[in-house]
């Protein structure tokens, strides 16, 4: 036997699994893009209509379409920064040696992360509650009008990056903390012996030193952050008016409340090629910035 | 589903003494997931016997060809009887001529309200039409201030508008559930009242997401009208104060010109045309609907039992709060029953929350709504067209 043929037959089952699993579904979704399949064709497979690339131009048509990319785009522009900048501050504090307790700060912050987000939720709908809220509670000991976090349109998809940063930046912060711990502390003497202060060495030694687990952190972020579902469905609804309505709680709508599968679909392309474009994007950008 | 699926096991106890040959296995659902799961099992023929159905579902199933005219089997029993129930009720169940369920327990929307505030307010009885209850909204608002409410109307729900529109008597779509049916003067009333709840400030414009609670805000006299369903009555009587008990009460819709309709709601029993147990399932079915298991039915889940007769129960006959909705259920009218409508109340509901909030003008709502619905029902009429000529 060939030795290549021999490769080919030890990951012929691992192929096997991903063709079955992921290859056939994922080509049957793209098939059923590109028809208008519905409750009727579940009905009788004759009721389906071949549309080609309608469904797309319907929902390049449709507001909440762009009202959902838009939504999604804040929470991503927004939340992704916010969740890495507070992952890599705790993380930063929790590694200096001033701290006492780490244990028991490290699991504190982690905590969010492992309860379940359905819980979370209705303890963040009280948090934020207009009249009773403990966040307006706080504002209005500054002297500030009571904000309706989820009930006003402009506040609501602020306060659910809010709920997503708390709930997920103990996931980053791990990782991150692993990473800071595995700098050589001579780097750190070295440069101090060259006269750098706490800036330069967090410029020049950790943030090189950190950078591809930054880049890795920041990619998957992203990619969850695309994909943001659990909080609006749980908190929101996509409400108020339509303000919290993501591209997938959209897809879900489509798909699994309306049964319009064609188009359910195309969102799940459309949102596919956007994340696509997103990563190869952050890639290239992290690229030139590590060379330059 | 929900609180039946819990108490079933044991009413079905004295079904499966009776039919010594028959075991009947419950798969309980909760409600939220319930549609969903039952279009699944359809999907992965998987589906049940017999199910309890969403009255307003019907329509989707008979589209899937998914469930067994009974009329024959309901010509030949003598246990159900459809004269014994509201014939709103019954139709929500008929569709091209053929019933596809026999209704099980019954729910409308009716007014919930605070007896003492209205007295409080100058009114001694609750209002029969919509003149009459608009002047005791107004009158409640003048008493409570900017910073209460007369009424709950929250914007995540479309029932009370549907509601109200169905008072106007005229078909919710035209032409066979083929175009929507917005530019209305029907609808164009029912917009113009239902606008003015928010413009004179008598319902706040907030979702149930941010009232949290509504038993704590009626007892809080945040409102004192709230529009809702059968369920609410045990729910009021267990989470109200004890002071407040005699203080609420329930009072059929009013409408236009005098006690007005409602949505004709509930679930029914259907029978799966997949079942190889038919025979078996029509016991079932019969049985569900006897009066007394109807009784003990209501006592253990406090639904309104479907058929009249049942009604005779001393604790159903002397509970004043389902009064209101015994007077309700002799005016109820069934929402479209195309697979279509759920989705098409969606809209209403979305583009409704935007006119109150200020995103899209009255005068533009009928023709948006129009779009929509016409754009939703676009396979439909590719569906019916096509009976026609094939």
């Amino acid at each position: 036997m060939k030795p290549s043929r021999a490769g080919w037959l030890f990951v012929a089952p691992a192929l096997m699994a991903i063709a079955v699993f992921f290859v056939v579904p994922v080509a049957a979704a793209l098939l059923m893009s590109a028809t208008d399949f519905d409750i009727y064709a579940l009905a009788d497979l004759r009721n389906v209509r071949f549309v080609g690339l309608g469904n797309y131009l319907q929902l390049l048509q449709t507001p909440l379409f762009w009202r959902a990319l838009l939504n999604t785009l804040f929470f991503v522009v927004v939340g992704v920064p916010l969740s890495i900048g507070m992952s890599l501050g705790t993380a930063l504090l929790l590694h200096s040696p001033l701290v006492r307790f780490r244990g028991f700060y490290r699991t504190a912050l982690f905590a969010p992360v492992v309860t379940t987000l359905a819980a979370v939720a209705v303890v963040w709908v009280f948090l934020l509650h207009t009249r009773y809220g403990l966040l307006n509670y706080g504002l209005s000991w500054l002297g500030l009008h009571p904000v309706d976090w989820l009930g006003d349109p402009h506040w609501a998809m602020p306060s659910i990056v809010l709920l997503s940063v708390w709930k997920n930046f103990g996931y980053n912060m791990i990782i991150l903390l692993a990473g800071l711990q595995a700098i050589p502390g001579e780097l750190y003497e070295a440069a101090q012996l060259d006269g750098a202060g706490p800036g330069a060495l967090f410029r020049y030694v950790t943030v090189p030193a950190l950078a591809p687990m930054l880049l890795m952190v920041s990619i998957l972020t992203m990619a969850g952050h695309f994909q943001i579902f659990a909080e609006p469905y749980v908190m929101t609804q996509g409400g108020p008016a339509e303000r919290t309505v993501t591209v997938l709680y959209l897809m879900y709508e489509n798909g699994f409340k309306w049964w319009s599968l064609g188009s359910a679909s195309a969102v799940a392309f459309v949102l596919f090629l956007f994340m696509l474009g997103f990563s190869l994007l952050q890639g290239r950008l992290t690229r030139s910035a590590a060379f330059s | 589903m929900g609180r039946e699926g819990e108490v079933a096991t044991q009413v079905l106890r004295a079904f499966e003494r009776e039919n010594s040959g028959l075991r009947v296995r419950v798969e309980k659902l909760p409600w939220s997931a319930a549609h969903e799961k039952m279009l699944t099992a359809f999907a992965g023929d998987a589906t049940p016997d017999i199910a309890q159905m969403g009255n307003t579902w019907l329509a989707e199933f008979v589209a899937l060809d998914a469930l067994e005219p009974l009329d024959p089997r309901i010509r030949g029993s003598r246990q159900v009887d459809l004269a014994d129930y509201d014939s709103g009720i019954v139709d929500t169940n008929l569709l091209d001529g053929r019933q596809y369920g026999v209704p099980w327990y019954v729910d409308t929307r009716v007014l919930f309200y605070r007896r003492d505030l209205l007295a409080q307010a100058g009114y001694a009885s609750p209002p029969h039409d919509w003149d009459e209850w608009m002047g005791m909204l107004d009158a409640i608002k003048r008493r409570v201030g900017p910073e209460r409410y007369a009424l709950l109307l929250p914007l995540n729900e479309y029932e009370p508008m549907v509601a109200l529109w169905l008072q106007q008597g005229e078909p919710l779509l035209r032409d066979g559930g083929r175009w929507g049916n917005f530019r209305s003067q029907g609808f164009a009333r029912t917009l113009r009242f239902y606008l003015a709840m928010y413009e004179r400030r008598l319902a706040p414009p907030v979702t149930h997401n941010e009232i949290a609670n509504v038993w704590n805000e009626f007892a809080r006299g945040y409102f004192s009208f709230y529009i809702s369903g059968p369920w609410q009555i045990g729910e009021f009587k267990r989470r109200l104060p004890p002071e407040l008990q005699s203080a609420w009460m329930t009072a059929p819709l009013p409408g236009p010109g005098g006690p007005g309709a409602s949505i004709a709601g509930g679930s029914s029993l259907a029978i799966f045309r997949r079942s190889p147990r038919k025979a078996a399932a029509w016991k079932l079915v019969e049985f569900l609907s006897r009066p007394q298991v109807q009784q003990q039915f209501y006592r253990l889940t406090g639904n309104l039992p479907a058929r009249r007769s049942a009604w005779a129960d001393a604790g159903l006959a002397q509970d004043p709060h389902a009064r209101a909705f015994r007077d309700q259920l002799e005016r109820v009218r069934p929402v479209p029953q195309v697979p279509e409508w759920e989705r098409i109340a969606t809209e209403l509901r979305l583009v409704m929350e935007k006119v109150v909030r200020g995103d899209i003008k009255a005068n533009a709502v009928a023709a948006e709504l129009d779009a929509r619905a016409d754009r939703i029902l676009e396979k439909r009429r590719w569906m019916l067209d096509r009976k026609v000529h094939g």
